[in-house]
């Protein structure tokens, strides 16, 4: 039986393997002639939704600046668009779709780090472009991969050490339960116990709970000086209202939310009153590169409620994926990952400059810690500029040596050479 | 010890109050008329939209939460007058169509109304007990969960409408033969299951996310309970209620908001094993 099964599987592999072989031949060929088609797998609707729009209009801004600059290699840029409605199953489908029926020359996809989970084996067997432009926590070493978002170097080794030395040493931690939470709160903890901290408390939170009575009782009775807060998705984001209601009244940290969710502003003040963000960008950054891009965004979306942090990075990306194909002179993945291996892409983004790392193909950020007051106002204590994403190359990923396809963690470096 | 008996009982009650304002209108609609209504998540979110909506307009907060609640009932009444009407005698066919007015609503509220609406903030403050403070507007919900259950008894055992109900349940073409409109009991019904649903998106408004998706967050613990409790809104949905907020605030205070999910459907598990026509239908077991 076992061997009959094996016998149909490695058949199946084959003829996968030559309609893969059929498949890049047929976009071999339409690779250069007619637009630039790229793929935009964002969720327009279900639980990121609030989040996750800006990310569709980012790519669509971005596509018509430079559309109306003349386009990339004197190509157009063609999005194709589907909304995968925050669901891992839709983004696996629509993710075969658009590179197999579809055949864009490159795909940008995903809010959750499930998601990009979900659908990396999809890209990598058919050996596609991918750039996943979300803040995350780091660790995907993958040839196929452009990670432009920012990652725990740049979020957490900024905040952590900040928050500890500001309000005092002992920390908690909640964070919503899948591999975004759990990797960036063994972030936190290696960073606290590197900062001669103490963790009083870490809680992992289902996605979709809605209802934290217990969970603020259980911070309060371990009375932390800080509490990161790591929660994903808009029924999570009712902690700080019951938290404000319930006077919990400690100083809060994360690195996901205001910056995209914008729960300043969904909220009635004082509900996120001390929390500290560290985010690559947020709409109040006044910068006057920030500045002009708010405008230009309004111009063409008069209805956004927030241009969020996903929003300017789906943007960006956009940008970086035209200077890497200007620069190699055609789509082939190949060549516009040599250009990448350069190491001199770089955009001149709302935030401030940004460049893809060679190694780890990954995106270095200005940082901006962002603190929001009794009534809701932004302030900007501090910013760090241009910190590169070293982690992954400091553990050992470099792609420009060799092709990985793993996602690491501080506990699960990449292996020895 | 002291404050944390107390912290306990105000987790519980915190939990029982949910749990009977998300179940509330489900166990109506289903223990009185048959349908299970996959709709339950957007009633509830239609009547937190209303509520926030009118208390932005100036309307104090109980007269905001109660045209929350209206409005729920009215769309209620009138979805029951195109669409469940038409279904009554067929269950599996109610919970498609109402699962296809869930999908209706949920996006074409994202799509008129857009992916967010800004929140009102809760009312009242909060107040301390030891080292631990509390929401004053929970304990609140508490109170209003409780006076609530005592209303519904009222209702369908004190009134002439509750009396019409029970008997157009009970044997629906005697009923009409002896003169009651059938059709308006059912409407009647079904609009204050839709009115529990937005009382209950109504009052969890101020302390909740808007978005088009927040029914979601109630459906889980509102069908967990009437499947524990069965068919009777009082015999079933109180007593389920007490047990699962029980079981629930006890897991999350050992193991964590995990644990208090596995702890509740472990609860359904066992108990449909064991009952499996819920406490009400274990309760009423001699008198059929």
């Amino acid at each position: 039986m076992r061997t009959l099964q094996t016998h149909w599987l490695r058949r199946g592999a084959l003829v996968a393997g030559a309609a893969g072989i059929a498949l890049s031949g047929a976009t071999a060929v339409a690779q250069d002639e007619g637009p630039i088609r790229i793929g935009v797998l964002e969720d327009q609707s279900g639980e990121f939704a609030a989040a996750t729009i800006q990310k569709v209009h980012g790519a669509e801004l971005a596509a018509a600046e430079i559309n109306a600059a003349g386009g990339i290699l004197g190509r157009e840029i063609e999005l194709v668009i589907y909304d995968p409605q925050s669901d891992n199953r839709r983004y696996q489908e629509l993710m075969r779709r658009i590179l197999q029926r579809d055949n864009v020359d490159v795909v940008f996809a995903g809010f959750s780090s499930a998601s990009r989970e979900a659908v990396r084996p999809i890209v990598n067997q058919f050996d596609a472009l991918y750039f996943y432009t979300n803040q995350y926590e780091g660790g995907v070493c993958d040839a196929n991969v452009v990670a432009t978002g920012a990652v725990p170097e740049q979020q957490f080794s900024t905040l952590v050490p900040w928050m500890m030395e500001t309000y005092g040493p002992r920390v908690y931690t909640i964070a919503a339960d899948y591999n975004f939470g759990q990797i960036s709160a063994e972030w936190v903890r290696q960073l606290v116990e590197d900062g001669g901290g103490e963790m009083v408390g870490e809680e992992f939170i289902p996605l979709g709970v809605s209802q934290f009575s217990q969970t603020i009782q259980n911070i309060q009775e371990a009375a932390p000086d800080v509490l990161m807060t790591l929660l994903v998705g808009t029924a999570q984001a009712s902690f700080y209202e019951q938290a404000a209601a319930a006077d919990l009244g400690i100083p809060m940290g994360s690195s996901v939310n205001v910056a995209q969710g914008y729960e300043h502003r969904r909220f009635d003040p004082p509900a996120l009153a001390g929390m500290h963000v560290t985010a690559n960008y947020i709409e109040e950054v006044e910068t006057q590169a920030s500045l002009d891009f708010v405008e230009r965004w309004r111009a063409m979306f008069p209805d956004e409620v927030y241009i969020n942090q996903p929003g300017q990075n789906s943007y960006v990306g956009i940008y970086l994926y035209a200077a890497a194909v200007e620069m190699a002179g055609t789509t082939e993945k190949e060549a516009v990952r040599a250009a990448i291996q350069t190491g001199e892409i770089c955009h001149d983004a709302p935030e401030g400059q940004v460049c893809i790392d060679p190694a780890s193909q990954h995106a270095s950020h200005t940082i901006y810690l962002v603190q929001v007051g009794e009534d809701h106002s932004i302030s900007i204590p501090q910013v760090w500029e241009g910190i590169e994403p070293y982690w992954l190359g400091e553990a050992g990923c470099d792609l420009t040596v060799r092709d990985h396809d793993a996602q690491y963690t501080p506990s699960n470096p990449p292996p020895a050479e | 010890m002291l404050p944390s008996i107390f912290a306990f009982l105000f987790q519980f009650g915190d939990a029982f109050a949910f749990l009977v304002l998300a179940a509330a209108g489900l166990a109506i609609i289903f223990g009185m008329m048959g349908v299970i209504n996959l709709a339950h998540g957007e009633f509830i979110m239609c009547g937190a939209y209303v509520t926030v909506a009118a208390a932005r307009a100036g309307l104090p907060m109980p007269a905001a939460i109660a045209c929350g609640a209206l409005a729920a009932g009215i769309v209620g009444i009138v979805l029951e007058r195109l669409v469940i009407q038409r279904l009554l005698h067929r269950p599996l066919d109610t919970i498609v169509a109402t699962w296809g007015i869930s999908l209706i609503a949920t996006q074409g509220t994202l799509i008129v109304l857009g992916s967010t609406m800004p929140g009102i903030g809760t009312p009242f403050g909060s107040f301390s007990v030891g080292e631990f403070s509390y929401s004053v507007y929970r304990v609140l919900l508490m109170a209003i969960a409780v006076l609530l259950l005592i209303g519904l008894y009222l209702l369908f055992h004190k009134t002439r409408y509750g009396v019409l109900a029970r008997a157009t349940i009970q044997v629906p073409s005697m009923a009409s033969a002896l003169g009651v409109n059938t059709a308006v009991v059912h409407s009647l019904t079904f609009g204050i299951g839709a009115a529990l649903a937005g009382l209950a998106g109504g009052l969890y408004a101020p302390t909740m996310t808007l978005v088009p998706t927040m029914g979601t967050a109630f459906i889980v613990e509102a069908f967990v309970t009437v499947v524990v409790g069965g068919g009777d809104v009082f015999l079933g949905t109180a007593p389920a209620a007490v047990v699962l907020a029980f079981v629930k605030a006890l897991m999350i205070n050992w193991y964590g908001q995990l644990f208090g999910l596995i702890g509740l459907l472990l609860a359904v598990i066992i108990v449909i094993r064991l009952l499996p026509r819920g406490l009400s239908g274990w309760i009423l077991r001699g008198r059929e």
